[in-house]
């Protein structure tokens, strides 16, 4: 009952808070971003401070629910501003027609890439890699080739790409290194995959059980066991063909009634009060922050030297073709 | 014989098909209708070679899960029925802890028994033999046996209390084996009871998804529910995700038709039930048999419910604040579902009861489709459906708590109508003569009847609903976590010590709703 | 076959019940009492379905306290579910001979010689459902014929049956009783059955059972508990 007094009471601030001039801005994410533990707290302080508005974040879930929830909401979406896409779904995003340019000319992006999206503004990102333990695991292979050719013993869990956002990476990341031989490089990969996991949570924690050698997860994962749990076992393989990025961004909403509110949160968001709260609470690289301004622990992260990403267009052109090849190979 | 139903239980019987039909058509006519919404692609009836893979895997691990779950059931069942034993009780209760546990807990459960590195795996490594690999269609088997075994389990020794004590005294008497005692008492029981479990199994694992991708292996092990989520989430094509979960209903139905064809419950007739204890046992057999089958059930169900339990136990201290409102919301939710379902299931079991035979299959087959409605699809129908009108955060609540409902109303409704058809069987021509009706007949004549089943079905409604994540996502405001949802969130932060306390305190408080329904049901039932 | 019941004690919960009687060969017994005093159990641990907390039950002469059921020279006929429901008449009757029903064509013979017997000759292939309440315990009653057991015990089951079948019924069985020299023990509520077929009756009440006394006798000057429950 107390929650229903809530929402209603939460519905009456919203129209009251309008009569007092103070207007609301909505900012769709994915769960784990407004969690206790994740960004989203910290962040909606800093920014209330200084924007005299009020910040409402709202999880729809994972990554892919936010969009699908709001092309479900049209252009009647309550959002102001989506935060959490990356660009594998940044292409439907825009084809949705939704979304507005965010006019706005980034300076001090620490992104491995150039950006010139002129809809979405990258918050954070990383790298996926292949995540082990040193303790179990004392020599991990430094390459694709070296996965694929040796360590005949090696196993390893990933994420299904037509259920999870690391999956699709991992898809991409496969096409992008290995081209028209990526069908044969995943037959090639299938007897050292133990199992295929509908999301990265099933996939993780399978690899912290001991079910694999090596799970499919980011640069960054090990950065969390070092930092939170004192644990400097985990670490992340590099591959010489290098890593394939996810860059998460946010895009604020074509019939936002709240588009200036809307504009000073983009620009929040590449500023010091958003950026600062990244590493620790979402366990990516803030998108503009300094080298020298990240946390103890990050900075020992080792870095591929080749980013490897695809642009949004190719990706979403490219997605049926690769998980239909995907399946055949794994299914032959 | 009075098969006459009243106005009441006609009214409350259309209540319940109608909120079946609110998760089951209603949703996929949403999404066809609303097909244009989403980048504009119209709704087409389009279905690829990988959907009638996945429609093959699906049957397939759906059967074989049921046929396993029955098969093993019946001993298991028949064991618990005829031995005394201490802690008998607290075995029939702790039978409906595993339906309820969230996916990807059950699954770090059975992997701590069976996996790699699991118990059973390191025991033979250590003893020089190889690691066993349960990935593939047995990792699968094994998830939904653990799931579905206590089921199948607690619906046939329910079945089995309903034999009249005196057919057992009979078959003690003219000295039948336990041979002779199956095959005359026993199988007609079982040939009454096992379709229907076996149905509800089957459907509850076709509908599965994430425990088939994560020990399915690969692709291979691929499912509708996946194609469903694949076109909602990543395609945006509503009218494909419709089609496939037509397909969805239209391969459960099917299941149904084959299952039921030629089914016929059998009556045993009226009168008291004692509660018959066998004490002596002549024959050493089953007495190894009965053993074999509850050490099985402890292999099966107890090994990974004991590999949670020590996990969590220690890291319950470390659970964050964010857990405890999410338990409110979920119990909430959990008690308002039950008690829709509860109220329901009993009005379309009386009218189900009421009816000839195969109207009466209908109306259950119907009910039993909402166990193989995708919980995405009805999530994202009924959104639609209601975004026009209200906001869905204000229906969280409501919504959640009816859909959770009609989900659990297919597995009532099969708990509730033989109970029903006794009383009409029973009670029915008395109740006519003493004009007992409307609410004192409730009260006097079906209640006390109806408390045990009830109480059974309540207590898998409110666990079903603890563990259930499916729909409320699309609808909960921000501030509005369940617990199955806080335990993804934890470990999607990494925080998976905080996960497992908090996945046990789920189990905890899931495992103590269905404790106190399903007792409290059982506690003072007529002798 | 004479039946004793030595410093019989039958206990369960708050329920407790005593006799210390000797019931003789090829006589009829009933037992007359209130409801709830213990009949029905009283029958039943003599079939061997309730184990006795002290005491012995002799048959015969034999010890019969820790005998199977099925090994005990008595036949007990319930007040109901005496039949499957999804065997043939001639099927539920034939399990008095063999319980797995593998008959030899001679055993078949008898079977149906004794549903002759009983009045149920054609309605072998019958299921119990759609029969009549007393053909289905005239179909009990052929089972208990074929067993053929010395002493037969019936706990009410004709207590449904309308005053004229039921008083039929009984004939039959004490028709049956006299032919093969059987020691019958029958519950029953009412007086006429019992001046009708019982030669003695034990009266039950206050968590005992008395010695049988001579059925006319009794009737004729009633005790005063049997005043009581007859509501004289």
């Amino acid at each position: 009952m107390k929650n229903l007094i809530a929402i209603v009471s939460m519905c009456a601030s919203v129209a009251g808070g309008a009569l007092a001039d103070e207007r609301t801005l909505t900012v769709y994410t994915y769960d784990s971003f407004v969690s206790e533990w994740g960004p989203g707290p910290q962040i909606e302080s800093n920014f209330e401070q200084s924007c005299g508005c009020d910040l409402k974040f709202v999880a729809a879930g994972d990554g892919a629910a936010i969009l699908s929830r709001l092309l479900l909401e049209g252009d009647r979406t309550s959002a102001d501003v989506v935060l959490g896409l990356d660009t594998n779904l940044t292409a439907a995003a825009k084809a949705s027609g939704l979304f507005a340019p965010h006019g706005l000319k980034p300076e001090g992006l620490t992104l491995p890439i150039e950006w010139d999206d002129e809809v979405f503004l990258p918050y954070d990102w990383g790298y996926f890699a292949f995540v082990y333990d040193a303790t179990r695991l004392p020599e991990a292979p430094e390459s694709f080739r070296e996965l694929i050719d040796d360590y005949p013993d090696l196993s390893i869990v990933i994420q299904d790409p037509r259920s999870s956002t690391p999956g699709l990476g991992l898809l991409l990341w496969m096409k992008l290194v290995h081209g028209d031989e990526a069908a044969s490089a995943w037959s090639a990969l299938e007897p050292k995959i133990v199992t295929v996991t509908k999301g990265w949570s099933e996939a993780y924690s399978m690899f912290l059980e001991g079910e694999a050698d090596m799970v499919l997860s980011y640069t960054t994962s090990p950065a969390y066991h070092a930092i939170a749990e004192g644990d400097i076992s985990k670490r992340a393989a590099i591959f010489d063909e290098g890593n394939y990025l996810q860059v998460e961004v946010a895009g604020k909403i074509a019939s936002s009634e709240n588009g200036e509110l809307a504009d000073k949160f983009l620009s929040f968001m590449l500023s010091e009060g958003f950026q600062s709260v990244i590493p620790t609470t979402n366990w990516m690289y803030p998108a503009a922050l300094a080298r020298d301004s990240l946390p103890e622990g990050f900075a020992e992260i080792p870095e591929p030297d080749i980013a490897l990403l695809f642009s949004d267009s190719e990706a979403e052109s490219l997605r049926n073709d690769a998980i239909a090849e995907w399946r055949d190979a794994l299914t032959r | 014989m009075a098969r006459r139903a009243n106005p009441l239980t006609s009214i409350a019987g259309a209540a319940a098909v109608a909120a079946v039909a609110l998760v089951t058509l209603v949703p996929v006519a949403s999404l066809w209708f609303n097909a244009d919404r989403l980048l504009g692609r119209n709704a087409e009836f389009n279905l690829a070679a990988a959907d009638i893979a996945a429609l093959r895997f699906t049957l397939l691990q759906a059967t074989l899960s049921a046929a396993i779950s029955v098969g093993l059931a019946i001993p298991v069942a028949r064991a618990i029925f005829r031995r005394r034993f201490w802690g008998r009780e607290l075995l029939i209760s702790v039978l409906g802890a595993p339906f309820l546990l969230p996916v990807i807990v059950a699954v770090i459960g059975l992997l701590a028994v069976w996996g790699r590195s699991g118990w059973i795996s390191s025991a033979l490594t250590m003893s020089g033999f190889e690691r066993i690999s349960i990935y593939g269609l047995s990792g699968v088997l094994l998830a939904h046996v653990f799931f579905n075994l206590p089921l199948a389990t607690r619906m046939i020794l329910q079945a089995w209390t309903r034999i009249p004590a005196n057919h057992f005294r009979i078959a003690e008497q003219v000295g039948m084996t336990p041979r002779d005692v199956f095959r005359h008492l026993e199988i007609p029981m079982l040939r009454a009871v096992v379709p229907g479990a076996f149905l509800i199994i089957a459907l509850i694992c076709a509908s599965s998804f994430a425990v088939v991708l994560a020990l399915g292996g690969g692709p291979r092990a691929t499912t509708l529910e996946l194609a469903i989520y694949e076109a909602i989430r990543f395609e945006f094509n509503l009218g494909r995700a419709a089609s496939l979960a037509l397909l969805q209903f239209a391969m459960g139905g099917a299941i149904a038709i084959f299952v039921f064809a030629g089914n016929r419950d059998i009556g045993f007739g009226g009168g008291a039930r004692v509660d018959f204890q066998r004490w002596r046992s002549k024959d050493k057999l089953p007495v190894a048999a009965d053993i074999l089958a509850i050490g099985l059930l402890f292999v099966l169900l107890g090994l990974p419910l004991v590999a949670i339990l020590l996990d969590g136990a220690p890291k319950l201290a470390t659970l964050p604040g964010e857990v405890w409102p999410a338990l409110k919301n979920s119990i909430l939710i959990s008690l308002s579902s039950t008690a829709i379902s509860i109220i329901l299931g009993l009005a379309l079991s009386a009218r189900i009861a009421t009816l000839s035979r195969l109207p009466a299959r209908a109306v259950e087959v119907f009910s039993m489709l909402a166990l193989s409605a995708s919980p995405l699809v009805i999530g994202t129908g009924l959104f639609l459906l209601l975004r026009p009108f209200v906001n869905p955060f204000d229906m969280a609540l409501p919504v959640t708590a009816l859909v959770n409902s009609a989900m659990s109303l297919p597995l009532a409704v099969r708990i509730l109508v033989p109970a029903q058809r006794r009383i009409i069987e029973v009670y029915g021509p008395l109740k006519e003569s003493l004009g007992v009706r409307g609410w004192s007949g409730f009260r006097l004549v079906h209640w006390p009847a109806l408390r045990s089943p009830a109480g059974f079905a309540a207590g898998i409604a409110a666990a079903l609903s603890m563990g259930d994540l499916g729909v409320v996502a699309l609808f909960a405001p921000p501030e509005f976590a369940t617990l199955p949802l806080v335990v993804y969130r934890l470990i999607g932060a990494y925080r998976t010590d905080q996960a497992t306390g908090a996945a046990l305190l789920l189990v905890l408080a899931s495992f103590a709703l269905y404790y106190i329904f399903d007792r409290g049901g059982r506690l003072g039932r007529l002798a | 076959m004479d039946v004793s019941l030595d410093s019989l004690y039958l206990k369960t919960g708050a329920f407790e019940l005593r006799a210390n009687c000797l019931l003789a060969s090829d006589t009829a017994y009933a037992i007359i009492g209130p409801s709830g005093e213990g009949k029905s159990t009283l029958l039943q641990a003599i079939a061997g379905f309730v184990r006795p907390s002290g005491g012995r039950v002799l048959i015969g002469g034999r010890d019969c306290t820790r005998i199977q059921p099925a090994d005990r020279p008595t036949t007990i006929l319930f007040q109901e579910h005496n039949l499957f429901p999804h065997l043939s008449v001639y099927e539920n009757t034939a399990l008095g001979i063999r319980p797995d029903l593998r008959l030899t064509s001679e055993q078949r013979n008898q079977a149906i010689n004794v549903l002759n017997r009983v009045g149920l000759g054609g309605y072998e292939n019958r299921l119990p459902g759609s029969l009549s309440g007393g053909q289905r315990q005239r179909a009990a009653l052929a089972r208990a014929l074929l067993r053929a057991r010395p002493v037969l015990l019936l706990d009410e089951p004709f207590a449904a049956l309308g005053p004229g079948l039921r008083a039929e019924m009984l004939g039959l069985v004490s028709e049956i009783r006299a032919e093969h020299a059987i020691t019958l023990i029958f519950v029953t509520h009412e007086p006429s059955d019992a001046l009708k077929a019982a030669d003695f009756t034990l009266m039950i009440g206050g968590g005992r059972v008395c010695r049988p006394v001579a059925t006319k006798e009794l009737f004729a000057n009633p005790p005063p508990e049997l005043k009581t429950y007859l509501g004289l």
